[in-house]
């Protein structure tokens, strides 16, 4: 077996070694690495940084814990843009295991600010049946949800008393880990008319890309880059920031792993025909 | 052993937070919450303990997971569907609340697919769920997705003069669009002119592929650092960033 065979079935566990490397080393000593921003990153900030004071945002929550890296971070940097604004933030999750993560979330960020539950917020909490909760909306939010997450009544809300449904919105974010943004866009905005943007996990951002394309979106956030960039145009790094030099380190390192093992695997070959030959 | 379990959950949820385990009415103390990080920090090495080999410790951190997550989602269905939308009702005002009976019944129905000689009564509440499904997705989905995306494919070539990537990219969409629609005519040989205009689909699925690929790379990388940023900083106290 020659060198480079010998290389190419390397024990993977060294790779997985190395990427841990990659991955601890820059959050304990931080390089700093720029982080540029995308149009369709942009595009939300804009949408959301023109809504006057006292206008109100619907941010569906609709991930669990196994998303929180990509989308905890983005979400909070959201509550933090409107907030900064004034702008009145309604909170609901359609993810029945993202309802401590919501309220946690929601919680946090008003505490920074100093914002008031039912004034400035309101967290409506967990509701089951997509389609329906998101119909059911469209018609009246306090009909919906007669109470909010701890269980106070949402009819006497200073916060809803000028808004109470889907079309009433300035805007409304779905922070999805799976295909909820497909149901808010065909159940939500094509009915009741509402500007709608998406944050999602990296994973599911290339399926959203068409919606950005035919307007039905006006801007997405993809992933932890999308977190980051957002943090970045809020001027408030964070969480989001602080793990994109190891993201970048670790995508470096693919890149050049790639390379390598293909370049590994030519010259192999061309030695195993030339053995043949 | 309860609380214990509450304060796991939560702090698996929502992270570090000895309040929101207090109001949930979990019996907080910092001992608890102390004991809660441990447990899932041990967890954490558990689960990546599978990436150097299969073991007990990983299977035991993997059926944990499940009995934990199957127990809080009966708790959480129960509260949040069945206690308010069918039983609250139904205990404070029966008369008029009468019609909710029916989707409990329908309800109850599914739960005889367990019966082999008795299965054939799910049918009855599944082909209502169908139709009603299938009444409201089919003209929302068509319209949101196929209609749309279509109108905005159908669109002039030339944009403007100025905007020479804009008009590139109308025609590398006029162009995918049809090699792909192409690439899965099934109909038809793959041969000659449709042959090679089905290639050029493949090219732009594979590119389309690499896209996604790519994508997924730095989510996975994403939650390696988020559980990374929980064990340097809320297990070992270190600062990060």
């Amino acid at each position: 077996m020659t060198f480079y065979d010998r290389m190419l079935k390397i024990d993977r566990r060294w790779i997985y070694l190395l990427v841990a490397i990659a991955v601890i080393v820059p959050l304990l000593n931080p390089i700093g690495l720029p982080i540029t921003t995308s149009p369709p990153s942009v595009a939300i900030f804009n949408e959301m940084d023109k809504i006057p004071a006292g206008g109100h945002v619907l941010i569906s929550m609709d991930f669990d814990p196994a998303s929180k890296p990509e989308l905890y971070p983005m979400t909070l940097a959201l509550f933090r843009h409107c907030f900064k604004k004034d702008v009145k933030i309604l909170v609901l999750t359609l993810w029945p295991s993202g309802a401590a993560l919501a309220e946690e979330a929601i919680t946090r960020a008003a505490e920074e600010f100093g914002k008031k539950n039912g004034e400035d917020y309101v967290y409506l909490g967990y509701k089951a049946g997509f389609t329906i909760v998101i119909l059911s909306m469209g018609e009246s939010i306090k009909n919906t949800f007669p109470t909010d997450y701890n269980g106070i009544p949402t009819g006497n809300m200073p916060i809803l008393q000028k808004m109470d449904r889907l079309g009433d919105l300035d805007f409304m974010i779905d922070v999805a880990a799976g295909a909820s943004v497909e149901y808010w866009i065909a159940y939500g905005r094509e009915r009741y008319k509402f500007p709608m943007g998406a944050g999602c996990t990296a994973v599911s951002a290339t399926q959203y890309y068409p919606y950005l394309n035919t307007g039905q979106l006006k801007g997405l956030l993809g992933g932890l880059k999308g977190a980051a960039e957002y943090e970045k145009l809020i001027d408030f790094p964070a969480l989001a920031t602080k793990g994109m030099d190891a993201q970048s380190i670790v995508h470096l390192m693919t890149v050049i792993i790639v390379i390598l093992t293909n370049i590994l695997y030519l010259i192999s070959r061309s030695q195993r025909k030339r053995e043949g030959a | 052993m309860g609380t214990l379990t509450m304060n796991m959950v939560l702090i698996a949820q929502a992270g570090w937070v000895p309040e929101r385990i207090r109001e949930a009415g979990g019996a907080y103390s910092p001992e608890l919450t102390w004991i809660g990080i441990w447990v899932a920090a041990l967890l954490t090495f558990a689960m990546y303990s599978f990436l150097y080999k299969d073991n007990p410790v990983y299977k035991f951190g993997e059926h944990l997971y499940v009995g934990i997550s199957v127990g809080y989602f009966i708790v959480l269905e129960w509260y949040n569907i069945m206690w308010p939308n069918l039983f609250l009702p139904l205990k404070t005002d029966p008369r008029f609340y009468w019609y909710l009976v029916i989707p409990g019944l329908l309800g109850v129905t599914m739960l005889f697919r367990f019966i082999r000689s008795l299965a054939w009564v799910s049918r009855y509440a599944l082909a209502f769920y169908v139709a009603v499904g299938a009444g409201l997705a089919i003209p929302a989905i068509i319209q949101a997705s196929l209609l749309q995306h279509m109108s905005h494919t159908l669109v002039p070539l030339w944009v403007s003069e100025k905007h020479w990537f804009g008009n590139i990219s109308q025609i590398l969409i006029l162009i995918g669009v049809f090699s792909v629609l192409v690439y899965f005519f099934f109909s038809l040989e793959h041969r000659g002119a449709i042959g090679r205009v089905s290639q050029i689909g493949i090219w732009f699925l594979m590119i389309s592929f690499g896209a996604s690929f790519g994508y997924t790379v730095m989510a996975r990388i994403s939650l390696l650092i988020g559980r990374m940023q929980f064990l340097l900083s809320e297990w070992l106290g270190l600062k990060i960033g």
